[in-house]
């Protein structure tokens, strides 16, 4: 490798290599959750699991596909802890009265 | 602290040219719109959990074969045209150009066959199952509003991203931008892959017709 060749190596995070693998990882977890959807488990449990590799998936797009995980600390803190409390604060507003409004149902 | 080094130090802050986040001023802008952006869809997406936890007769109407297999083919594309993308950014950084508008180019093409699988999907439900925004022959009359609102403004985003896709390989392929143009353009199409990761369990895998 020349120097000019290492030297952009430094300056451009990720290989070919890393993104091809964190592809493989997304398909993996695609096909988990139309898994689940084929075993057809109850609602809560379906929800949480695919919530829960929704998350996961978020995480490897936002790392490396968007090189949040090669950027500074202080462009993550900008960007995913204040999405994270505002989605948060609406869900906390709004969730318990969809709740009710399903129990007050005339039967 | 003495008064001059207080004047130092404001004056260093204040004369501009710093960038705290060293990042791109294009490049924060593009970031700070995909935060508002999330927030539509977490909106969105909250709005019709909500409606769907309330609604005692929400319909399961999709069968796993067609509708969940095309769907999954659409997150697939979806996922490799992020992938091409990624790699066009890396190329672009490289200085290497041509592989760049190569790998943009295929990422459009992921764009185009994603938007013609979902219009299709479209056509299906509003020709042979008589679905539409008020009203579905299966229960609530909001699961039509709520899917075709829903994908509608994802669809949106996807064609949005295409054509601006398109001008960013011109450009870079004719040297008018730069490899952080190509960045740029690259967050905003996985941020629109992102936002099919929770579309495509809350709204199709949820929504499995039961067995």
């Amino acid at each position: 490798m020349t120097t000019r060749e290492e030297a952009l190596e430094q300056h451009v995070p990720g290989t070919t290599k890393l993104f091809v693998w964190v592809w493989v990882a997304l398909v993996i977890m695609t096909g988990l959750e139309t898994l689940l959807a084929y075993e057809d488990f109850a609602l809560l449990l379906m929800l949480t699991l695919l919530m829960g590799l929704s998350v996961i998936k978020t995480g490897f797009i936002l790392s490396y596909f968007m090189h949040l995980r090669f950027e500074r600390m202080g462009l993550f803190l900008v960007v995913v802890p204040v999405l994270v409390a505002c989605i948060l604060v609406i869900m906390a507003f709004f969730y318990p009265d969809s709740f009710r409004l399903l129990h007050m149902q005339a039967r | 602290m003495n008064h001059t080094q207080a004047e130092t130090i404001a004056e260093v802050s204040w004369a501009g040219g710093r960038s705290p986040l060293a990042v791109d001023k294009k490049k924060l802008g593009m970031w700070l719109f995909l935060l508002s952006d999330s927030l539509t869809f977490s909106t969105l997406l909250i709005c019709y959990s909500y409606l769907r936890i309330a609604s005692p007769n929400w319909p399961r109407p999709f069968e796993f074969y067609p509708a969940i297999v095309k769907a999954t083919l659409m997150t697939i594309i979806l996922l490799t045209s992020s992938l091409t993308m990624v790699l066009g950014v890396h190329q672009a950084h490289k200085g290497n150009r041509g592989s760049a508008v190569k790998y943009i180019l295929l990422t459009m093409l992921g764009g185009i066959l994603f938007d013609i699988i979902h219009i299709s999907e479209w056509v299906n439900l509003i020709v042979h199952e008589h679905v539409t925004p008020f009203s579905n022959p299966w229960g609530s009359p909001l699961l039509g509003g709520s899917f075709f609102g829903f994908t509608g403004l994802h669809m949106l985003h996807v064609t949005i991203g295409v054509f601006y896709l398109g001008a960013i390989a011109w450009g870079f392929g004719k040297q008018k931008f730069s490899a952080v143009d190509v960045e740029v353009s690259g967050l905003y199409w996985h941020f629109v892959d992102l936002v099919w990761m929770f579309i495509f369990p809350l709204i199709y895998l949820i929504n499995v017709a039961p067995r």
